[in-house]
């Protein structure tokens, strides 16, 4: 691959230590904490936007940390999709940090337990900040035993956040939630291992040029993919993730659904179509697309199924989640980067779609106290902002167009036509008809007036448990319409990506 | 070869009885010690791969960087999740992961 190589800071180390620093100052200092993490999170876009213009300018760029030339040091690197995962990351983070602002607030506004809720809003900021910079290196890295690094960093972040709520519920959801993300690293390491016996090299770009010719390297691709494929709740491995979503603080909820399970889907994605290329063969493939199919429908149905408005969401990311690996069959025939722009589409536009879906379940549920699917009547009169922000996330989420959803399940389905492989599309088809009867039935739920309702008998709600989710919903239906852009990004100065699918696949 | 050869197999071994032990026992502390012994095995296998026999050259460094790495990590991790496995005992009514009522959730503790 040819990328300029760097050697002198630059700012590529921005996304991943700047949210680290903000993390240990606020968890030692007391004050103006919040003020903290929106710096974090302002600079970490400001960073990601300057290094996108640098990529759009000299192409993909390899910085050495400290001087340190692989096979040695340690390298991050961008080029197209980490920078556009790493896009996602920071406006997503952005608007989590803000809604996060107006959750706590509403909550500590409660005198009964306020303490207890000051008393979570503390932990809260230094646990985001951390897992913000172990998400960022994770997309940057390129030695694969950082990889292994970021993924526990992210691990130990994600359980902890998921077990700020107290309830024991949680507690239980977390500690099995750690522990499953423990047997997931543990296995990625011995991948790792193996690739290490069998190759004696770490950095991504020096493993690609390696011959995969031994039997090592097989067994670490398949031990690495089990690793991964856990962590990022894939049917069968699903069964840890909704009871973990869905009893967590709303803004953890959302960091978890829309962030933490992309990035293990996205190492996973780039070790199946960068490095080991060579080594994919069509029925692996056919595996993991009968896999995604199956988390599709079985994810849909489940979602229907639920009386909760959080558990129905976390089960609809066990349904979106399928169709990241229903695009993997496709691959091999393309011959281009197809694939890679279905699977960052529709990361994308899941991320946004997704968080602003349980930001609106967290309003709700500040609102009314609980998230009884039956029993949510009315809202439409009091929170009509929110209300709107579901209906869009929802059409994003069914692949109505001009949504990014659509795009992306749009190329899926030509792809899997052009590829007459046409039991895929059939299942992108049904999919997104079973997302919108669980969309809808919520719906339906919201517009329904009681009789005798009264709207004014509660407080409007702040503007920041409110706008930041309308402006992701508008984000992820107008992913669409400036499809181009991303597209532009993910194709620049990548070569070697074109010569991976032409040459590469066997 | 056959030092190297013994000690992978010891640590593979390892790793497939922390396994057996973290899917087929409920308790957490089992559990925990369950992940502490696979983390080990992998360990093993790593420092196994650095060993070159004497006078056969330098030893390889970056394994032993790994395993350094590693066992901080797992350190961390242990402490962490022993934490939780506390919390879980004290706040709660419910039973220990792995016995009755596994992963229920019930109405209305969503926040």
């Amino acid at each position: 691959m040819t990328s300029l190589q760097l050697t002198s800071p630059s700012w590529m180390i921005i996304p991943v230590i700047l949210p680290l620093i903000a993390g240990l100052l606020s968890f030692l200092l007391n004050r103006g904490i919040f003020a903290i993490a929106l710096t974090a999170a302002l600079a970490n876009l400001l960073a990601v936007s300057i290094l996108t213009c640098q990529l759009l300018s000299y192409g993909p760029m390899r910085c050495h940390m400290g001087g340190w030339q692989p096979p040695l040091g340690i390298t991050l690197r961008t080029d197209g999709p980490a920078l556009l995962m790493l896009l996602m990351t920071a406006v997503t983070g952005l608007a989590i940090t803000l809604y996060a602002r107006g959750y706590f607030s509403y909550r500590i506004l409660d005198p009964k337990r306020a303490s207890q809720h000051q008393h979570q809003q503390r932990y809260f900021w230094p646990l985001w900040l951390l897992l913000l910079a172990g998400l960022n290196g994770l997309f940057l890295s390129s030695d694969i035993f950082n990889l292994y690094v970021t993924l526990e960093l992210i691990a130990i972040a994600a359980a902890s956040l998921a077990a700020l709520s107290g309830k024991p519920a949680s507690q239980l959801a977390s500690f099995r939630y750690l522990l499953v993300n423990l047997l997931g690293s543990i296995t990625f390491l011995l991948g790792v291992v193996f690739l290490y016996k069998s190759c004696r090299v770490l950095d991504l770009d020096l493993l690609h040029n390696v011959p995969m010719n031994k039997p090592g390297i097989s067994a670490a691709l398949a031990l690495m993919s089990v690793g991964l494929l856990l962590k990022t709740a894939l049917v069968p491995l699903h069964f840890w993730l909704p009871p973990a979503h869905a009893n967590a603080l709303a803004p953890v909820s959302i960091i978890l659904s829309a962030l933490v399970v992309k990035g293990s889907f996205y190492l996973l994605f780039r070790l199946w179509f960068e490095v080991f290329a060579q080594l994919i063969t069509t029925p692996a493939l056919n595996v993991m697309g009968t896999l995604g199919a199956v988390a599709i429908l079985w994810g849909a149905i489940q979602a229907m199924r639920q009386h909760r408005l959080k558990l129905m969401i976390a089960y609809s990311t066990v349904s979106q989640l399928g169709y990241l690996f229903i695009a993997f069959p496709l691959a091999r025939i393309d011959g281009s980067t197809q694939v890679w722009s279905i699977v960052i589409f529709m990361a994308m536009a899941h991320a946004c779609a997704k968080s602003a879906m349980f930001m609106v379940a967290g309003t709700v549920f500040l609102h009314l106290g609980h998230d009884r699917i039956n029993d949510l009547t009315g809202i439409r009169a009091n929170l009509p902002i929110t209300v709107l922000a579901y209906g869009i996330a929802g059409v994003s989420l069914m692949g109505l167009p001009p949504s990014g959803g659509f795009i992306a399940k749009w190329l899926l389905l030509s792809s899997a036509l052009a590829s007459s492989q046409w039991w895929w599309a059939l299942v992108v088809i049904i999919g997104s008809l079973l997302a919108m009867t669980y969309v809808f039935r919520v719906m339906s739920r919201f517009f329904v007036i009681p009789e005798g309702y009264s709207s004014a008998k509660s407080t409007p709600p702040s503007p920041l448990l409110e706008w930041p989710a309308l402006v992701l919903a508008m984000i992820s239906l107008f992913l669409g319409l400036a499809a181009s852009w991303p597209l532009y990004i993910l194709s620049t100065g990548n070569p070697a990506l074109a010569q991976v699918f032409s040459g590469g696949l066997p | 070869m056959i030092t190297t050869l013994l000690y992978s197999m010891t640590g593979l071994l390892l790793f497939a009885m922390g396994f057996f032990t973290l899917i087929v026992h409920s308790h957490p502390l089992r559990k925990i010690l369950a992940v502490n012994v696979m983390s080990t095995g992998v360990f093993l296998i790593l420092v196994a791969t650095a060993y070159k026999p004497l006078g056969m050259g330098q030893i390889d460094p970056v394994p032993h960087a790994m395993v350094l790495t590693g066992i901080v990590v797992s350190v961390s991790v242990t402490a962490l999740a022993l934490l939780l496995a506390c919390r879980v005992q004290e706040t709660s009514n419910l039973d220990l992961p792995g016995r009755k009522k596994q992963g229920r959730i019930p109405e209305e503790s969503g926040q």
